[in-house]
């Protein structure tokens, strides 16, 4: 009898979680963005249920600012997993009113986003949503549960959450209520390029190094968009970058790389001085960024 | 590369945040926009770098400067990967040290040490033998506050020492360490010759972790059953869960508990691909030899080693809620992918907190006790012993009405009759 390496440990906790999701709840989604982990989470949910079909379909909750590779790539790798695809606009949302564009030269739709969840959530009598988040993110995150109990308002109340104990997931809610499932809880953003690696899964070419106009801004390159002001005393270039997150065009800043491959993402990575979330404006807005917008529904 | 889950626990100001946080710095796992944030938000509190901040999460724990919560902190040196669960010392924050143990190979139970061996040192300590994590670090930190003392260094760790003789861990080490200044955590420290043992750090990577499970002694508990929809596979059959324990190959003999069906596993799927074995923590598929119904909730168990099987448990209880528990509580129990309403119909003991002893008969369990009790439960179940195995051994209790995880609980052996 062999040990599992730990990448194999950390997909089998994962997978654990989500055939828990599976048989705990009625109605459950996946999260999915285009990105990095909410990629792992779809080809996990494919694995897990193997020969049958994953019970998950994807929701996508589309802040208009996304990058049109991303687009393009979440419309492809559903096709390619025969995995049905639900898509909200945070467009809609704002459209009527209910949530209010944000002014300035970065507008996010970071606050508007958890408004357009929420209300699917409603709409489509979700129980559950499965999410990519990962406790080494974020010093909020690292307090997340892997079942994480939210009201009907898709709040997060750290200071009540439900201890969570051996592999015991409770998964028990009031009408109304839903849970977000963290099934990547204990990954770090090194194994999820190892596994990556490991189980050859395709990625947005966003993640590789290419030719873009970008504004230099405190140190970090922002792409340029529709969605952001180039003022005259802007410091614009074409230079050849990656993205760490593919988040919102507004609010996730490029890099300067020449990798083009997934074993140049883990060695730089391993010499890498910043965190994943150190790209991101959304995060930097103030020390408890993340904790404020998990407590209004966001993930 | 192996992994190690930890936990670090010890009373309010023991230093355990700093430790960690040192632990991250000195290892150089933390990055540049981390220290950044850090610099800038100790500048805020004028007191020069402050580790605690890296583990201080929350913005009520940041500015009570305490820790709320159970956080997770992740790091890895070329040797091993690590998980940290950082639990908070506070009396009322007992739960969150049970949470946090439950999954950890390791202790690190911090000791300031001008204030020597505390009632919540002890209390940890309990805690950390009832469940069962077989190893055990006692940091003695401070040791710059006194003067880096041979003597109370010792007279720490020979208290320790005694007080945990019978706590049943498989080994209890102790170091003399300075988080503020890193002595003997990453770096082994000048300062304490009569230390010879390795650093914190060094301790961690190279130990030794038990892997108590009994390969002979397998369980699965089934998740779901896997039936495919396409035609081509409508003869396809499989049930999906974690081996808990132990290992199973095709052509073993097993059986299906509380059901009571003796089959043969036909074969087993990892992820749609068969393999030739599944062992502990494997996700797998098993196929069985007959066409048995067989569901979510029950347990595939080698035939030579089946589970216990009954209505009635006895168990440890550690309770979590605000509200005491009180005699013939009506509960719902999760027991691995089992779920059956419960009724406590006795609490036999609880633990002194002072003594560490049984006090028998209680009216009550309040918030953070831990007791014996007696449970019955509407469904039949299958479980072992927490100290024959920890996956089919623990259970909790959730309340019905508010749908709250209100218990810990770990399932003991009936005391023979006297």
């Amino acid at each position: 009898m062999s040990l599992l390496s730990h990448l194999e440990r950390l997909e089998a906790e994962a997978i654990f979680i989500l055939r828990e999701t599976a048989a705990q709840f009625e109605r459950p989604v996946l999260m999915f963005s285009g990105g990095k982990d909410s990629i792992i989470l779809a080809h996990l949910a494919a694995k897990a249920f193997r020969p049958a079909l994953s019970p998950f379909p994807y929701l996508h909750i589309d802040t208009g600012h996304n990058f049109p590779e991303t687009l393009a790539f979440r419309d492809r790798f559903t096709a390619q997993m025969g995995a049905k695809l639900i898509v909200r606009l945070v467009e809609d949302s704002i459209r009527l009113g209910r949530a209010v564009e944000e002014k300035g030269k970065f507008p996010s739709r970071n606050r508007q986003q958890a408004v357009t969840l929420v209300d699917a959530i409603a709409e489509l009598k979700l129980d559950a949503c499965i999410g990519g988040g990962r406790r080494d993110e974020e010093k909020a995150r690292a307090k997340e549960r892997i079942f994480s109990v939210r009201d009907e308002f898709g709040g997060w109340e750290p200071r009540l959450q439900r201890p969570e104990l051996w592999n015991l997931l409770n998964g028990r809610i009031h009408v109304g209520e839903n849970v977000r499932v963290f099934p990547l809880s204990n990954w770090t953003e090194l194994d999820v390029w190892q596994y990556i690696r490991a189980e050859r899964l395709p990625l947005p070419e966003l993640y590789f190094a290419h030719q873009r106009a970008c504004i230099v801004r405190d140190g970090l390159l922002f792409p340029i968009s529709p969605f952001v002001r180039i003022d005259p005393e802007d410091d614009v270039r074409r230079t050849q970058v990656r993205f760490r997150t593919v988040g919102d065009m507004t609010c996730t800043a490029a890099f300067p790389s020449d990798v083009r491959d997934v074993d140049g993402i883990i060695d730089e990575l391993r010499a890498s001085p910043v965190t994943e979330r150190g790209s991101r404006l959304d995060d930097q807005r103030s020390e408890a960024a993340m904790e404020d917008r998990k407590r209004e529904g966001y993930f | 590369m192996e992994l190690l889950r930890f936990i670090t626990c010890g009373s309010v100001d023991d230093g355990k945040s700093t430790l960690i946080g040192r632990l991250l710095y000195d290892s150089k796992t933390l990055l540049h926009d981390q220290v950044a944030a850090l610099e800038q938000s100790s500048a805020k509190g004028g007191n020069g770098l402050n580790l605690a901040l890296l583990t201080d999460g929350l913005r009520a724990e940041r500015e009570q400067g305490i820790t709320i919560d159970v956080a997770y902190k992740y790091f890895a040196t070329p040797r091993r990967k690590f998980i940290i669960a950082d639990t908070p010392g506070h009396v009322q924050y007992t739960r969150n040290m049970v949470t946090g143990a439950s999954t950890a190979d390791l202790a690190v139970l911090l000791v300031d040490a001008a204030q020597g061996v505390q009632e919540q040192t002890r209390r940890h300590a309990y805690l950390a033998s009832l469940l069962r994590i077989p190893h055990v670090v006692l940091a003695v930190n401070k040791m710059d506050a006194v003067d880096w003392s041979q003597d109370v260094y010792h007279r720490i760790r020979d208290e320790f020492l005694a007080l945990t003789r019978a706590s049943g861990f498989s080994e209890v080490h102790a170091i003399p360490v300075s988080a503020l200044l890193g002595d003997n955590v990453v770096e082994a420290s000048t300062r304490t010759p009569y230390y010879d043992g390795p650093p914190l750090l060094r301790y961690l990577e190279d130990l030794e972790v038990d892997r108590p499970s009994d390969p002979e002694r397998g369980r699965l508990p089934v998740q779901l059953v896997l039936r495919p929809s396409d035609p081509a596979l409508q003869d396809y059959r499989a049930y999906a869960g974690q081996v808990t324990s132990g290992a199973f190959r095709p052509g073993d003999a097993v059986v299906v508990l509380p059901s009571n069906i003796h089959t043969t596993i036909a074969g087993i799927d990892r992820y749609g691909e068969p393999v030739t074995e599944a062992f502990a923590p494997m996700s797998v598929a098993i196929r069985l030899r007959d066409d048995v119904d067989v569901g979510r909730g029950e347990v595939i168990a080698s035939a030579k080693r089946p589970l216990r099987v009954g209505q009635e448990l006895r168990a440890r209880l550690c309770w979590m809620a605000e509200r005491p528990l009180v005699p013939r509580a009506r509960l719902l129990l999760r027991h691995a992918t089992a779920a059956s309403p419960a009724i406590v119909t006795a609490i036999e003991s609880v633990v002194d907190v002072h003594s560490f002893t049984d006090q028998p008969a209680p009216a009550q369990l309040a918030l953070n006790e831990i007791g014996k009790v007696r449970i019955k439960t509407a469904r039949t179940l299958a479980f072992d012993t927490y100290a024959e195995e920890r996956g089919t051994g623990a259970f909790v209790l959730v309340d019905e009405a508010s749908n709250g995880t209100v218990a810990a609980g770990l399932i003991i052996a009936e005391e023979p009759a006297t």
